[in-house]
């Protein structure tokens, strides 16, 4: 079992060369740690912790500051999936990763199938903790085990809807409640002239927050096996409802995050945007000449009625395998998540959007926001966090299936297949990559 | 201020060179027709607007504002705020940025005069020098030509973690100074341009060999000695995947690494585009300018060789 595992992990590691991948077999790795005990060292610690969040170098100065004894070190580089996440497997192979590391939650299973996970279970605190965050976020972090942790949960991204106050009201168009109503209000926008909304087709992220939102399961974990479900009944109900948009043309289909998709919202051309808490820095940023004429709603529901919400992103800080300091680095984990004056801190330099309950009150999360034409829109925002399903678990090998079910959709988006398509071919691809990982897969 | 001085220097050399090769083609080449002619200026024109036309579109960019960047039209100037912008890219996080232009520096600058050395070196043992084995040892090298940087930096990885050197400035540093390119063309240049003779000379007159070499052998060598450091400096300075995967603190980025981490997290913070796209204009000024100092010595060079 161990020996087919280190096969997958070095089967993982080769970004150029194949024959690099003996080599790394070869070198030294971290001990197994599943059953590491969670003492206290007793001596001054000094721990190594890397994370892409800019100005994160202030809240761990803060820390450093009041423990002279467990001294942090941040080390920093590209965002996971840009380079870090590989970073992380080439440094548990070659048995000198950090001690904690920012692993966003849709790549934490990724890192427990690779044995790269220290259980922080095995801390009274952190199970004390639990608490303190929001159920959904708990459960991104316990992957559906009891009493197993593989992270602290730093931030979350609940799912609403920003939308043109300012153009609705113009053209009298009633902003949606429902996907039903949104739909209507997507021809009344296009009769104005505009889009409602844009559909991404490289951000699968966001379609798995509307398949989260409408209660879908992509992955299930029994413990051993994977199931892997991306074209279940409600994957297929959010699929067939936004192909049905693109094919009447109303919705644009800009890529996402260049500058026509920053031009279409700046212009005005295009309405809404149902994205997550962190979206109301990227509009604000995109499409500055709106200033003043968004508002944020609760998302479209399924049912008249519901009080579902998805969710986009989101990180957790994980304790990697091989580290001689779990105790301590929980507890700078625990104190870096829960604590006010670190997580203002992450507001303040990263806008940081907190997993705890308590975070979400922060007074500067109470605040109007000048943007949206002074709205509070962070209590939506902490409304919708509380609408998350927790039993959404994403799969060992996300990167893997985004790249496949965002080749069909770009496709799609252009007239060319469905996204339903997009998904049988990316759940086809996705068990594939599991099995040739040895993965196993439940049928 | 260099820059300028080097220009004039070189330019009247350069026109005086097209000068003659102008004459040489009215004398004794194929008359050119008008149509080959405009077709292929035409052509030249269209990629040289096709390489230019990104280079430019930065420059553009980094001189608006955020709201201007999308707003306005992305290949013409609108609100000139330049200064601001470098002085907002400077100012940020303790001017972080500067420290990234100054490692890219030291890494390239010294890794390329290190790394001509050692190929020069080498290059002008396997050509003056007969020993067992050379043309072994100078086909192990060639072949090193063949392997992509990119494809060693794993392994290099692995084996820096062994001698837990990863995460230091010799991690960038070491596997910058080899250069197998160099040594083939330093054997190449030093054969063709270091006489025999000349060595037989400098050893009768009592020279040792460590000497002809550095007084007598490297003059001579020296324009292959520019191209080689010319492409060095410019593989370090755009070397990325090294820097990547060896290093994690931030005050050892070079510039190429340092914007890209930037860049990978636009998404979540917006704010950063601009530092990204200013960044990247200055970045490109270091490289600029060595070429603008050394493309005298290097067209020589390769005018040489190509004689021969």
């Amino acid at each position: 079992m161990r020996s087919t595992k280190r096969a997958a992990a070095a089967a993982l590691l080769t970004v150029s060369a194949l024959a690099v991948a003996g080599c790394a077999a070869g070198g030294g790795s971290g001990s197994g740690g599943d059953a590491a005990s969670c003492e206290p060292a007793g001596e001054d610690v000094t721990l190594t912790f890397t994370s892409w969040i800019p100005g994160i170098e202030d809240a761990v100065a803060m820390w450093n500051e009041e423990n002279p004894d467990i001294q942090v070190e941040v080390q920093t580089g590209p965002s996971g999936n840009a380079g870090t996440y590989q970073n992380f497997f080439n440094q548990l192979e070659a048995g000198n990763a950090p001690d904690l590391g920012q692993i966003e939650y849709d790549a934490l299973p990724n890192f427990r199938v690779q044995d790269g996970l220290v259980d922080l279970g095995a801390c009274e605190d952190v199970l004390a903790a639990e608490d303190q965050f929001l159920d959904w976020t708990w459960g991104q972090v316990t992957l559906g085990t009891e009493d197993e942790v593989y992270g602290i949960p730093q931030d979350q991204g609940p799912m609403a809807l920003f939308y043109r106050s300012d153009l609705f009201e113009q053209n009298g168009i009633e902003v949606p409640t429902t996907w039903e109503e949104y739909r209507e209000a997507a021809v009344q926008v296009r009769e104005a002239g505009g889009y409602i909304t844009n559909f991404s087709d490289s951000d699968i992220n966001q379609f798995a927050g509307f398949v989260w939102q409408a209660g879908g399961q992509w992955f299930e974990n029994d413990g051993d096996a994977w199931t892997v479900n991306l074209t279940g009944e409600e994957s297929t109900t959010v699929a067939d409802y936004w192909q049905d948009l693109i094919e009447n043309d109303l919705v644009s289909t800009y890529p996402a995050w260049t500058d026509e998709w920053n031009n279409a919202y700046n212009s005005g051309e295009v309405w809404t945007w149902n994205s997550a808490v962190w979206g109301a820095n990227s509009i604000l940023s995109g499409a500055p000449d709106t200033s003043g004429n968004w508002s944020v709603a609760l998302a479209p529901q399924w049912n008249a009625g519901d009080q579902k919400a998805g969710n986009w992103g989101g990180s957790s800080i994980a304790v990697f395998n091989g580290t001689d300091h779990l105790y301590e680095a929980a507890k700078f984990a625990l104190w870096l998540n829960t604590s006010e004056e670190a997580l203002t801190s992450l507001n303040e330099t990263a806008q940081i959007y907190p997993a705890t309950t308590a975070g979400l009150e922060l007074p500067v999360l109470k605040e109007g926001v000048e943007f949206y034409g002074g709205q509070p829109i962070y209590d939506v925002f902490a409304e919708a966090a509380t609408q998350v399903d927790p039993n959404f678990t994403w799969g060992p090998t996300m990167t893997q299936t985004y790249g496949d079910v965002s080749d069909g959709f770009k496709a799609a988006a252009q007239g060319n297949g469905t996204l339903l398509e997009a998904l049988e071919e990316g759940q086809a691809a996705t068990i594939s990559t599991l099995e040739a990982q040895s993965i196993p897969v439940a049928e | 201020m260099t820059t300028t001085t080097t220009m004039t220097a070189v330019n009247p050399t350069a026109s005086r060179r097209r000068k003659g090769g102008g004459q040489d083609a009215v004398g004794r080449g194929p008359r050119e027709g008008v149509i080959p002619r405009t077709a292929a200026f035409l052509v030249m024109g269209v990629f040289t607007l096709y390489f230019l036309t990104p280079i430019w579109w930065l420059l553009i960019a980094s001189t608006k504002d955020r709201g201007d960047l999308f707003s306005t039209n992305p290949l013409w100037f609108a609100d000139f705020r330049f200064f601001e912008n470098v002085g907002a890219l400077v100012a940020y996080r303790d001017g972080v940025y500067l420290r990234w232009l100054l490692n890219s520096l030291l890494y390239a600058g010294v890794g390329a005069v290190v790394a001509t050395l050692l190929a020069s070196m080498c290059g002008y043992a396997l050509a003056k020098y007969r020993f067992p084995g050379r043309e072994t040892l100078f086909n192990v090298v060639l072949g090193g030509v063949l392997v992509p940087a990119t494809a060693l930096a794993l392994p290099l990885f692995l084996l820096f973690s062994q001698v837990q050197l990863t995460n230091t400035f010799w991690a960038v540093f070491l596997p910058s100074i080899v250069s197998p390119f160099g040594v083939y063309l330093s054997r190449v240049f030093a054969e063709a341009s270091v006489p025999d003779e000349l060595l037989e000379a400098s050893r009768l007159d009592g020279a040792g060999e460590v000497r002809t070499f550095f007084t007598v052998s490297i003059r001579l060598m020296f324009p292959a000695l520019v191209t080689v450091f010319l492409f060095q400096f410019v593989s370090i300075w755009n070397n990325f995947f090294l820097p990547l995967i060896m290093l994690r603190s931030e005050e050892l980025f070079p510039v190429t690494y340092g914007l890209y981490a930037w860049n990978s997290t636009i998404n979540q913070f917006p704010e950063l585009r601009t530092f990204v796209l200013v960044g990247s204009l200055l970045s490109i000024v270091p490289l600029i300018i060595t070429f603008l100092l050394l493309q005298r010595y290097w067209r020589t060079g390769l005018g040489t060789g190509a004689l021969k």
